[in-house]
């Protein structure tokens, strides 16, 4: 009997999964953190108790604000994109993940370009109704947050509610419409109660993304608006009171905690059981004027939204304007000037190098953030004790300010071999601090809801424990997986404020070399950065790409 | 296929961590990421010396100098550069600096010398000055503004609406932001300058928080096609303008405004970290950086101004930029004092 000392070991096995996401956390995260928070309160500095109520309220009104939107929006989007089939979908659903991985300076630019005083909208309304005056003051307002974020995290919900409705059991609804239930009454009594853990995951990661937003607040909310992440920096950087700091960061992690229990309360423990399904089941062309119109609207709204502050980048990046003239013509100018080094500067970084840094950072990010987010879900799947305290220990980095890690990882990484210039695997390892919530909050769901019954009758049939988790479980997880890996790699993609403390000058990464660029004067690097930005876009569409083909085909063998 | 990429993943993985090559000493420099030198100038330096420069960036001045502080005393680096007078008395209050009488001093003019204990050594200087929009001021045959008190007149206020004609940076964010209000504390006093501020913001004052935002998404002379003329940005800015503009052109689309009293001088410093190894070597990098050849080649890569007045200027800086008379300084002892409590009543009085 070969077989007799498998289950023991396999159970063994199965209780020490823990101990690597957990010491992962506890090196990477926990230790830097406690040890900047100890040095941040024990410096001098003036607390103001007025310093902190308000941003915290602001922090928590205009998150709460955002995420309702977010969910408007992406709820429906998200129930279109996966039963319904029509013209353009898989470039709307790609393009509509891109905003994820662009630095806030150029969405504002985008933006400025499309409701700016100067903008498109503007212009056009001006010359339609000849106005003298702007009518849409968009930038410094809370609605640019709130657009803003909308912009940036719909994609969230889109991809987490759309794995789930595309992971579900049309039965489970037909067998509701058999019985009599109207098309409206199973989706409010059926299709919506079983989704309700998907969508509390994209509100929960939707509302903590808000909850801690930095670019968005400072370039396109302006100085009158600040979050708790926004003093946070002024704090610390400007006004070099660590005291300060250190007690708004405690407050952010606090909060984080609370928010991630009151998730866990709201969740509960109820879950449907998943089955592997078939590609394309349940997905169908929009019948009747109301289906039609439906999906029409949606997809006006994600294009004008979503897609046209990037179409803006785009279009400013072939743009030239002679300033003699004052006329502007078409030109790949700021592309050719990209890869010259005119100056024979010390720093200059080709784009195709700073492109190669971003994806092999992103590409190490998905590796950790997603293996170690498998073996977190298995763990806390098969030891609910755990639950208690790793979760939360999880999502606590995602409610953790850039800048105070940044500052922890600074100080506790300062010896080699493991500090900023010799070990540059501190960037995809802070990377996948942020993306490893994702990637448990997407998978575990999914690895909860398959049945016990199902390895078990498999097992019994012969399989081995490989077999199972390849022929049973992947199937039913393949996608909850996709999703994790699609965040982590955009997440690390488009991170900028970690990476900017941690990245070598050498060894920029694509957000960087743009920021570098409108830090300067000059019509040509205005344009080299749009065109950088671009050129960010185009390689994250490509990897995506690649990867949803990869799903594809993987589906299809199953 | 999935094993493929994994295979090539796990290679890219491995490719990356490849280490420090072992050769000559090295010179770790810890700086702003502003900072910019050409690649002749640092192979020239390594040859010379038989060392291995190796630069340390993390993020704007301030991020900069936490850096070094929560570093001090086992630092990262032997050298840093990049701390401004408005920072430069925390920095020396931290202690962060052994004293170095560099040779190079001796051709410096006695106004940038801020450290009588030669702790922290100056290197360059560039001006905040307000920056307009040459065209906008032509196209609406509008006079420039000679002084700060004239920006209050109503011709700069409302133009488009609500807005005026000004924009200018949030000083608890951006370093020319905090160095505008610094010179509008030097031209009116601890007394009088929140009520110039209150004014201003009467006349429809524009603020945002960054430099970025204010050049290229308020400031009509930039690509951006902003709505205001005005900006506060650097005496440098047009000279940039030029250098890389889009067309070759012949005339700088924005100039700078140089009245009595408008402009912020803000000087950067260099020092020799306390706990360093190459004491030795750090002097002569000191000592680089005040010589002519890295004087000369600052101004074309970080756009600010030599100390050493042995320096020549390249031609678009004489050609394109205007030189203040006279600029607004303030002690910077003073400034590290008061730099909280002034930006806390700017922000009450302008924001709110």
């Amino acid at each position: 009997m070969p077989n007799q000392g498998k289950p023991r070991n396999r159970f063994l096995f199965s209780k020490a999964l823990w101990v690597l996401p957990a010491a992962f956390l506890l090196f990477f995260f926990l230790v830097p953190l406690v040890k900047i928070l100890l040095v941040m309160v024990s410096r001098s500095g003036v607390l103001s108790a007025n310093a902190i109520l308000q941003p915290l309220l602001f922090t928590l009104w205009q998150a709460a604000l955002s995420m309702l939107l977010t969910l408007a929006l992406g709820l429906p989007a998200a129930y279109i994109f996966a039963r319904y089939n029509f013209t353009g979908k898989g470039a709307l659903r790609l393009l509509t993940t891109l905003p994820f991985i662009l630095p806030t300076v150029v969405v504002a630019a985008g933006f400025s370009a499309l409701l700016g005083p100067r903008g498109l909208l503007n212009g056009w309304l001006m010359q339609a109704f000849d106005l003298q005056i702007p009518p849409i003051s968009f930038m410094n307002t809370l609605g640019a947050i709130l657009i803003a974020h909308v912009f940036y995290n719909t994609s969230v919900v889109i991809r987490i509610v759309g794995s789930a409705l595309v992971q579900f059991d049309p039965r489970i609804e037909e067998a509701g419409r058999v019985l009599g239930g109207s098309r409206w009454r199973v989706f409010r009594e059926v299709t919506l109660p079983l989704l309700r853990p998907s969508i509390l995951v994209a509100a929960l990661m939707v509302f903590l993304f808000d909850f801690t937003s930095f670019g968005v607040i400072l370039l396109l909310g302006g100085p009158k608006f600040a979050t708790l992440e926004v003093s946070i920096y002024t704090q610390t950087l400007s006004m070099l009171n660590l005291k300060m700091a250190g007690l708004l960061s405690f407050i952010q992690l606090a909060c984080t905690f609370g928010l991630t229990l009151l998730y866990t309360r709201l969740n509960g423990k109820r879950s449907v059981p998943l089955m592997p399904r078939l590609k394309g089941e349940g997905v169908r062309k929009p019948h009747g004027i109301f289906e039609k119109a439906a999906i029409v609207f949606l997809v006006i709204i994600l294009i004008v939204l979503i897609v046209s502050p990037l179409a803006a980048l785009a279009i400013k990046s072939v743009l030239q304007m002679d300033v003699s003239t004052q006329t502007t013509s078409l030109t790949l100018a700021h592309y050719r000037e990209l890869f010259i080094n005119r100056n024979d500067a010390f720093f200059y970084v080709p784009p195709a190098k700073a492109a190669l840094n971003s994806l092999y950072y992103a590409a190490v990010t998905v590796l950790i953030s997603v293996g170690l987010g498998l073996t977190a879900s298995y763990a806390l799947v098969r030891q609910q004790g755990l639950k208690r305290w790793l979760d939360p220990l999880i999502m606590l980095p995602l409610g953790t300010s850039a800048v105070t890690l940044g500052l922890g990882f600074l100080i506790t990484f300062n010896q080699p071999p493991l500090d900023v210039s010799s070990f540059p695997l501190l960037i995809p390892l802070a990377h996948s601090l942020v993306a490893l919530p994702f990637v448990v909050r997407t998978i575990q769901p999914a690895l909860a809801s398959i049945p016990a019954s199902l390895g078990e009758s498999a097992a019994s049939l012969g399989a081995s424990p490989w077999q199972v988790w390849r022929k049973v479980e992947l199937p039913i997880i393949h996608r909850a997986i996709m999703v994790g890996v699609i965040f982590s790699f955009t997440l690390s993609l488009g991170e900028f404020g970690a990476t900017s403390f941690l990245a070598r000058p050498d060894t920029p990464t694509l957000p960087v070399a743009i920021y570098r660029f409108l830090s300067q004067p000059g019509a040509m690097n205005y344009g080299q950065a749009m065109a950088m930005a671009t050129l960010l876009m185009l390689a994250c569409a490509l990897a995506i790409g690649l990867l949803e083909k990869l799903q594809v085909e993987g589906s299809a063998e199953i | 296929m999935k094993k493929v990429i994994l295979v090539l993943l796990i290679g890219a993985l491995l490719a990356g961590c490849t280490s420090k090559p072992a050769g000559p000493q090295t010179l770790t420099v810890m700086t702003h990421d502003s900072f910019a030198i050409s690649e002749g100038l640092v192979t020239q330096f390594e040859s010379e010396n038989n060392v291995k420069l190796v630069f340390l960036k993390s993020g704007d001045t301030g991020s900069a100098i936490n850096r070094a502080i929560l570093t001090k005393g086992s630092p990262e680096a032997d050298v840093f550069y990049g701390v401004d007078n408005t920072f430069l008395s925390r920095a020396l209050n931290e202690d962060l600096f052994v004293s170095y009488a560099s040779p190079g001093l001796a051709q410096i003019p006695a106004e940038f010398k801020l450290d009588d204990q030669k702790r922290a050594l100056p290197v360059d200087y560039g001006d905040v000055c307000i920056n307009y929009d040459k065209a906008y001021f032509a196209s609406q045959a509008l006079l420039l503004p000679q002084s700060l008190d004239d920006l209050l007149k109503p011709e700069y206020g409302q133009g488009s609406g609500t807005e005026g004609l000004l924009v200018v940076e949030n000083p608890a964010i951006s370093s020319p932001g905090l160095a505008f209000l610094l010179a509008t504390i030097a031209e009116y006093g601890e007394d009088g300058y929140l009520d110039y501020w209150q004014a201003l913001k009467d006349n429809g004052l524009v603020v945002v928080n960054d430099w970025s935002t204010a050049y290229y998404t308020n400031f009509s002379g930039s690509s951006g096609k902003g709505a205001q003329p005005m900006v506060v940005s650097y005496a440098s800015s047009p000279a940039v303008e030029v250098v890389y503009a889009a067309t070759p052109i012949t005339d700088a689309p924005t100039a700078s405004l140089v009245g009595d009293g408008m402009c912020f001088r803000q000087i950067e410093f260099v020092g020799i970290l306390k706990g360093t190894q190459n004491e030795k070597m750090a002097q002569k990098f000191v000592d680089f950086m005040l010589g002519k050849d890295f004087q000369e080649d600052m101004p074309l890569q970080m756009f600010v101004y030599p100390v050493n007045p042995d320096a020549v200027l390249p031609e678009v800086f004489v050609t394109y930029n205007q030189i203040p008379e006279t600029t607004d300084a303030l002690d910077a002892q003073l400034i590290a004092e008061k730099r909280d409590v002034w930006i806390q009543a700017w922000t009450d009085t302008v924001l709110k």
